[in-house]
């Protein structure tokens, strides 16, 4: 299996990306924001950081590159997309999934593991995984999901949400919602669910030594989903 | 031509920077503040020297890169 991370000036989760995509078997390749084309992927992976410093709004630059057209493209026909943490701001902002992200609601930079339940696994991302909640980290200063209510209604009526902030029995509640998203949302699907952005990073739980291996969990089932 | 953009947020999405604003001003002794909302101003200096012109190109940014119209509003004011 093939994929590729987009490096964007700014962004530092590229390298993290690249380490645990190639742990679980893909053959990954590093691509420049400014190049045109996307080599032959069968996953494009938009890293988190910070890219072009957060201005203007986080992820608004990066989705006018000029990479990010040939990823537009690349999704619209059915390629798979994922984008964590600053790449889910990303991809919100070319519109490729709904709604936008916020500053926390605390403002506050939030670093921490939390736990998520997985909402739908009717997709390639998390079919066959067998937990129902994971526990991930999450690092972020805007991650406060919020979209209007004729968006919320038509996710929620296409099954759209990927994962819900929870505690670690899956109970989704308030108080487990670090950041004040709407409806604990974590991760959302385009309608098609190709395309996934998410705030927590999978890609950090990947070594039980230093962190959990939730996220191993994820790379594992991914790769063999894509087969 | 200089063009100015005021981009605000809408009136249902939280403004967590606003309301800490409006917090310490309150505890400034400001007590009669009912609400405070932050924003962003532009000021755009274009080649353009007709009028109709330049604001409809400052409209399409607005469109395309300035606001995100899901959770902001943007008000172009008339070049002097």
């Amino acid at each position: 299996m093939k994929s590729s991370v987009i490096t964007f000036p700014g962004s530092n989760c590229d390298r993290d990306m690249d380490v645990a995509l190639k742990k679980f078997g893909f053959k990954n390749k590093m691509v420049w924001h400014a190049d045109a084309e996307l080599p032959k992927s069968d996953l494009v992976v938009l890293p988190g950081g910070f890219s072009y410093g957060d201005y203007l709004r986080c992820g608004s630059m990066a989705s006018k590159s000029k990479i990010m057209q040939s990823v537009i493209n690349f999704a619209n026909s059915g390629g798979m997309v994922m984008g964590i943490c600053n790449g889910f701001q990303i991809l919100v902002e070319t519109g490729l999934v709904p709604g936008v992200l916020l500053r926390n609601k605390y403002l506050e930079f939030i670093c921490k593991n939390v736990f998520v339940k997985i909402n739908d696994k009717k997709n390639k991302y998390f079919k066959n995984v067998n937990n129902e909640v994971l526990e991930l980290h999450i690092a972020h200063n805007e991650g406060n999901y919020f979209c209007t209510n004729d968006q919320l209604k038509e996710i929620e009526d296409n099954n759209q949400i990927a994962i819900n902030y929870c505690d670690e029995n899956g109970k989704i509640e308030e108080k487990f919602n670090p950041n004040g998203s709407i409806k604990n949302i974590a991760g959302i699907f385009n309608k098609e669910k190709n395309v996934l952005g998410m705030m927590p990073h999978p890609e950090r739980m990947i070594d039980t030594s230093l962190s959990g291996e939730d996220g191993s969990l994820f790379f594992k089932n991914l790769i063999n989903n894509l087969k | 031509m200089k063009i100015s953009v005021i981009i605000t947020l809408k009136k249902d999405v939280l403004d967590p920077q606003g309301k800490v604003i409006h917090q310490t001003l309150d505890g400034m002794g400001f007590n009669d503040v009912n609400e405070v909302r932050q924003g962003k101003y532009f000021e755009i200096d274009t080649k353009e020297t007709d009028n109709g012109k330049a604001k409809a190109k400052v409209e399409e940014m607005c469109k395309k890169l300035l606001a995100n119209l899901v959770i902001e509003n943007y008000k172009i004011i008339d070049p002097k």
